[in-house]
């Protein structure tokens, strides 16, 4: 039957399904896709290998495939594109999909599948990849039918970036990679049912703009929902900052889209974000977010949550409004759409502005900022990682190149954020949502790719990095000059702290036994290994990794038992941080409803 | 939170007639930890290519809200409609009851058949399968009534629902 089906349709204008696939990427504008070949995909392979348009960055494991296309997602605005084969291929990928999910990340992941007639039978290398990923993805499709092809392609990037963005997977079996199919032009497809409201409505705009001028302890509190609205959003925000006179604060995944070096910038808030932010949003009469989901991270104990505010919010996401936290003026829309109104809005508007008790307002976030609540004490010649970050981006900074920064997930990637200031958006990849050990180094990976004379710098804990240390070989490969920069505690830190502060400092298994000398695996992988034992060494090796041309693992031993303030302790308030070591001791703020929480 | 603030809803759900809604739509229910009382599918427009998911569920108002949001952000849903909110509305199921008896039995069963307008789709010297619809509470209040006189078998489709006068729904 197949063979009628390919004699019969060789006459029209069709190719093989691989064909198709790449002439759809080409269309949508893909320049580079990052894979791992396999039996199922191969014929995709092949078209690959005949043609130039698309590069393709050969990973060492599949989910570092879908944290590089995320890094180059997050750093150029467009989709980030994974191939992978059937089975494995695609198990291995399903981390970075719900990664890429949780920080609403636009890629489109295309999976190999065994031949159709074979689906269901337990076939070598088959997985029910659509029934596994459904909750890891945005959507997903498997393409049954030929015809079906090139429209799905086309329909998968459609939904990965419109909206909220987010992964989808589009499932291939191999006899459709194989057989004839014909191709539709992406101009002809508009989608059925998915359709997301961009334009914020009008009523809701205007109102937020009358509790905001009426407000007399207001706060801006952004996310990465501006990010992802692209820069003009960044903009647009720092705007409405400036014209309301507001101060503002930023989600971890929020940082760059508003400066962080503007005076009315209070720094991150939540867990570990500043005092000034956290009382700020504890004090607050309204605050609007914007592009932020009230995530547990930010809230800390839901009914002290901002207890006297009216809160406003506005997401492209219906559904991330009144999930966590009941808002007063909810608006629907795109973040840049949003902010253009509410800056419309509040030139036309006649009410006046609460300027007398908003002057107070800032005496009181003056008061809180004097508290220096990031200051740290870099003595003798023990490496302080904060002062190690520090020194990174001053010393960055003074090179004047383009930075980006990548983080794994531990106290490092919290004290980059808390000392590394961006001014720009898409500048900063860490992994919120899902907190993923092992993403930075191919979320790097991804960004060097997009921005090959960039300075790209994965900021990293000894035990995170070898998640994923495999990309190594990749970088090598591809002489991506990523910058590795290990803050070295020899312990898994963040697990650390938390059994200090929880678990009666029984330390079960977070020491980081056994770790490989750094400086020797760069060598093994091609690249130049450097390490820091003392502080007055710390600016030599920051100075040669920055000035070396390939990829680089610094190896900085840093002070172990390091921990990162300010804390707001799970199950706590805004207004119950823990501000550093002093007050951790005698620290009971721990509920037993606490101890339950992550 | 309390109790009192536990309503059920009934949401009707307009969805592409796809492989794997229904998958998408319990998934949504069992990965959030929301309740699924009753489940109900069917095409309704094969040209179209629509189906019409009926569901019944419990919760908070903000709990609700959030189930409606959810099931509106699934990339082939076309339409969420709480037909609790949205104002009177009309919510049937049928059910096939099977009773086995002999004697007085039969006969107290065929006249409270009568009394319920169910009707007799099956008859054995020994049995009947009744087959009735109305709404959950008629079913119910039959069936309690059936079990003292031989209740073997029931099989229920669970409710379909629908607005009152104009109101309707479209892709
Ligand atoms: C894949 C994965 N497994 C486990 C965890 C839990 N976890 C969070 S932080 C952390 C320790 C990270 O250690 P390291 O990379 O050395 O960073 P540090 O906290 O010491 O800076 C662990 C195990 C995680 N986030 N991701
Ligand atoms: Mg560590």
């Amino acid at each position: 039957m197949s063979a009628a089906i390919a004699s019969s349709t060789a006459t029209t204008d069709q190719r093989p399904g691989a064909e198709v696939v790449l002439r759809a990427l080409k269309e949508q504008g893909v320049d580079v896709i990052f894979g791992y070949p396999g039996g199922a995909v191969l014929p995709i392979y092949d078209a690959l290998f005949q043609q130039n348009a698309i590069r393709h960055i050969l990973v060492r494991h599949e989910q570092a495939a879908v944290h590089a296309a995320e890094g180059y997602a997050r750093s150029t605005g467009k989709v980030g594109v994974v191939l992978v084969t059937s089975g494995p291929g695609a198990t291995n990928a399903v981390t970075g999909l719900v990664d890429a999910l949780m920080d609403s990340i636009p890629v489109v992941c295309l999976t190999g599948q065994v031949p159709t007639h074979l689906i269901g039978n337990d076939a070598f290398q088959e997985a029910d990849t659509t029934g596994i990923t459904r909750p890891a993805t945005k959507h997903n499709y498997l393409v049954k039918r030929s015809e079906d092809l090139a429209r799905v392609v086309h329909e998968a990037f459609y939904v990965a970036r419109s909206g909220r963005p987010g992964p989808v997977v589009v499932d291939l079996p191999k006899d459709i990679l194989i057989k004839p199919a014909p191709y539709v032009e992406a101009s002809k497809i508009g989608h059925r049912s998915y359709r997301p409201v961009m334009a914020p409505d009008p009523a809701r705009i205007q109102e937020a703009v009358r509790l905001l001028k009426r407000s007399e302890r207001p706060i801006i509190y952004a996310g990465g929902g501006v990010i992802n609205a692209g820069p003009e959003a960044s903009r647009l925000l720092a705007e409405f900052v400036h014209l309301t006179g507001m101060p503002c604060t930023n989600t971890l995944m929020g940082l760059g889209s508003f400066p962080a070096s503007d005076p009315q910038f209070l720094g991150m808030l939540g867990m570990h974000g500043t005092y000034e932010a956290n009382l700020a949003m504890y004090g607050c009469d309204v605050m609007l977010n914007i592009g932020a989901r009230f995530d547990d991270r930010i809230t800390g104990r839901l009914d002290a949550f901002s207890p006297n505010s009216k809160k406003i919010h506005a997401d492209i996401d219906p559904s991330s409004i009144n999930k966590n936290v009941q808002v007063d003026v909810p608006i629907v829309g795109d973040a840049g759409q949003t902010l253009a109104a509410l800056i419309e809005c509040w030139k036309q508007d006649p009410t006046p502005v609460a300027k007398p008790a908003q002057l107070d307002w800032w005496k009181s976030i003056d008061e809180w900022r004097a508290k220096k609540c990031l200051a740290y004490v870099q003595q003798g010649p023990i490496i302080k990682p904060q002062h190690a970050v520090k020194r990174l981006f001053e010393m960055t900074k003074a090179t004047g190149r383009e930075t980006f920064i990548s983080t794994e997930v531990g106290q490092h990637q919290m004290w980059a954020a808390q000392y590394f200031g961006f001014d720009k958006p898409n500048h900063w990849m860490t992994s919120g949502g899902l907190g993923t050990m092992g993403y930075g180094l191919p979320a790097a990976m991804g960004v060097q790719v997009a921005h090959p004379d960039a300075l790209c710098i994965d900021i990293a804990g000894e035990a995170s990095i070898l998640m994923n240390i495999q990309e190594m070989g990749t970088l090598a490969q591809y002489r991506l000059p990523v910058k590795v920069f290990i803050l070295n505690n020899e312990y898994m830190g963040m697990v650390r702290q938390w059994q200090e502060l929880l678990h009666g400092s029984r330390y079960s298994e977070s020491y980081s036994e056994a770790l490989p000398d750094f400086v020797k695996l760069a060598d093994a992988f091609h690249a130049k290994g450097l390490r820091a034992t003392t502080a007055d060494q710390l600016d030599d090796v920051i100075r040669e990794m920055l000035a070396h041309p390939g990829p680089v693992i610094a190896d900085i031993c840093v002070a172990k038992d390091e921990n990162c303030f300010p804390m707001i302790p799970s199950g706590a308030a805004h207004n119950e941080m823990i501000m550093g070591p002093d007050q951790e001791k005698n620290a009971r703020s721990v509920t037993d409803e606490g101890m339950v929480l992550v | 939170m309390s109790d009192s603030n536990v309503r059920t809803a009934t949401i009707a759900v307009l969805v592409e007639n796809e492989a794997g809604i229904l998958a998408r739509v319990v998934g949504l229910f069992s990965g959030r930890g929301y309740n699924i009382e009753i489940l109900t599918v069917a095409p309704v427009d094969e040209e179209k290519r629509l189906s019409r998911i009926t569901v019944v569920t419990t919760g908070t108002d903000m709990v609700i809200e959030q189930i409606k949001a959810q099931l509106d952000r699934l990339v082939p849903v076309h339409r969420v409609n709480d037909l609790s909110l949205a104002g009177p509305h009309l919510v049937r199921e049928l059910a096939l009851i099977k009773v086995i008896g002999q004697g007085d039995h039969r006969v107290e069963a065929l006249r409270l058949a009568d009394a319920f307008r169910a009707r007799v789709v099956d008859a054995t010297t020994e049995s009947f399968v009744f087959e009735m619809t109305g709404d959950a509470e008629k079913i119910d209040a039959f069936c309690a009534l059936m079990r003292p006189l031989g209740l073997a078998e029931i099989c229920r489709t669970g409710a379909v629902a629908i607005a009152r006068g104009t109101l309707h729904m479209a892709a």
